[in-house]
């Protein structure tokens, strides 16, 4: 019975990321639009762009081989099972081993590889551009994320996720200035690797600018939904990535009633809110930044994350 | 000694590092003279901070002269300074930020590793306070060197100061003499560096040091 449930609540988290993914990326859309005063369209509008394109039939290149048709699922289901696998309102969860951050970070970067492949694929010039920037991006992102890691690996002595926000979430942390630099680390990398604002314009179609779009340009009807949603999916991650290790407060653990579910749940949506809405707030208020600029950004990142290392090892020797 | 007190000691300690790698990243002048206040004002914190904990009133002094010295009367001389120079547009071309960064990294780790290892027996507050001097100290160096500027290069020799400053309060404080006069002596050498840059600049037109350079006939 027990094995049961617990199948159930995973099953349960698994559908709660994919269903919630367009409605954040919908959120954070909406919260942008406001704030420059314009109406924006609803929160629901992603839903109705999935159904859209998932109905209309695929254009494929003639040159097209048959990794470009199999990427978009391969990206998805990595993307997918990424999401499923971090923490939202439940700790302890029955796949909670597999949670561990540098499998997170293989997943993401081996959906990040097809996608850079199928970009160059066809063989057009924009897709070539984006995958070659995706992965300079990319080359860079993931050192930092790595160090970001190493913190948390060791403030909490392990690298699993739900370990690491049990730790986080217990009294005996203390303060530590490390932390803090991780989460702005994480957050610097989250950006690039969201394709938010500072780094690359989700909204843009302007060629000279675009990264993500640039690589995907060529796709079209169910494929272009799936990569869409597994961009929602990516972005849904790491905000509950952030929640979850940064702010683990009001995540329940195993075993628990379903009033600590429910609470758990209104919780973790309440988080998912402020976090859209910040990222909206922030994308906002800054200008995109040079290409060539992005290496000087993601250096920062890896600086912090190094310092936020070297800090703690200072304070554990002693 | 509870874990809150290390840790808020520890977190003012490494928020001073921080913000040294901040002034080395920074290429705008009031950005920088900013930052540089900021730099003052976590300095302050610590020192006092470090107060509370020794319960060595004459720290206190130490932290008020470095808030009114350091974070409010150079600064805002520095930027009267650079409004007479004319120099408030300028962005500096900071040598290789990657590589400075990296360097700074370095010198971090490096400064760790010695102090941790010669003060083994020291207390723990100490050592670690004594470790992030060092490495401020040296960081503060480093952008002396990597700026062109002559007036980043100012605010670098004051960071260092800084750095001299939280070494010296970790090491259970230093002669109110001491301190009084490294206060002055620091206030007297800004005077002479002042009317130093200004010197630099009418001589050349301006407070680039590479012009020092060509005119003793050196090639870069």
């Amino acid at each position: 019975m027990a094995v049961i449930s617990d199948l159930l609540i995973q099953g349960v988290q698994m559908a709660v990321v994919l269903l919630l993914a367009p409605l954040l990326t919908g959120f954070v859309r909406k919260v942008k639009a406001r704030l420059v005063r314009r109406q924006g369209p609803s929160v629901l509008q992603p839903y109705r762009d999935l159904m859209r394109l998932i109905r209309k039939d695929v254009v494929l290149a003639e040159s097209a081989s048959w990794l470009f048709r199999v990427v978009p699922y391969l990206v998805f289901a990595a993307t997918w099972v990424a999401a499923a696998l971090v923490p939202t309102f439940a700790i302890g969860l029955i796949f909670g081993w597999t949670a561990d951050l540098i499998a997170l970070i293989a997943l993401l970067g081996s959906a990040r590889f097809f996608l850079a492949l199928a970009g160059m694929d066809v063989g057009t010039s924009f897709g070539g551009i984006g995958s070659s920037r995706e992965a300079m991006i990319a080359s860079l992102a993931e050192p930092a994320m790595l160090l970001i890691v190493f913190t948390l690996a060791l403030v909490a002595g392990s690298t699993q996720l739900s370990t690491i926000a049990a730790v986080l979430a217990s009294p005996d942390v203390g303060l530590r200035v490390s932390l803090g630099m991780a989460l702005v680390a994480l957050i610097m990398v989250a950006l690039a690797e969201n394709a938010r604002i500072p780094v690359d314009n989700p909204a843009t179609h302007l060629e000279l600018t675009m990264v993500h779009e640039a690589m995907v340009l060529e796709y079209s009807g169910r494929h272009l939904a799936m990569i869409e949603l597994a961009a929602s999916l990516k972005l849904l991650l790491y905000v509950s990535l952030i929640a979850s290790v940064f702010v683990p407060w009001g995540l329940t653990g195993p075993g628990s009633g379903p009033t600590a579910y429910g609470l758990a749940a209104i919780a973790y949506l309440a988080k998912l809110a402020v976090g859209g809405f910040l990222l909206a707030l922030f994308e906002t208020a800054i200008a995109k930044m040079r290409v060539f600029r992005v290496p000087e950004f993601l250096g920062a990142a890896l600086m912090l994350g190094l310092l936020a290392t070297l800090l703690l090892f200072v304070s554990r020797s002693l | 000694m509870s874990a809150l007190v290390f840790d808020i000691a520890h977190l003012l300690a490494g928020g001073l590092v921080l913000v040294s790698f901040l002034l080395l990243y920074q290429a705008r002048l009031f950005a920088l003279l900013n930052i540089f206040a900021l730099h003052a004002m976590v300095l302050t914190l610590s020192v006092a901070w470090q107060a509370y904990v020794q319960d060595a009133p004459h720290l206190y002094v130490t932290a008020v002269i470095a808030l009114t010295f350091k974070a409010i009367a150079i600064p805002v001389a520095l930027h009267r300074i650079i409004q007479r120079l004319g120099i408030h547009r300028e962005i500096e071309n900071v040598v290789g930020g990657g590589l400075t960064m990296l360097a700074g990294m370095g010198l971090v780790a490096l400064s760790m590793v010695v102090m941790l290892r010669v003060t083994a027996s020291a207390d723990p507050l100490a050592r670690e306070d004594l470790a992030f001097a060092l490495s401020v100290v040296l960081l503060g160096m480093l952008m002396m060197v990597t700026r062109r500027n002559a007036v980043s290069q100012v605010i670098g020799f004051m960071s260092l100061e800084n750095g001299l400053v939280l070494a010296a309060t970790g090491a259970k404080g230093m002669p109110l003499v001491v301190e009084f006069s490294v206060a002055f002596s620091i206030l007297i050498a800004f005077i002479v560096i002042g009317i130093f840059l200004f010197r630099i600049r009418e001589r050349f037109d301006t407070v680039d040091i590479g012009a020092l350079d060509e005119y003793r006939g050196e090639r870069r």
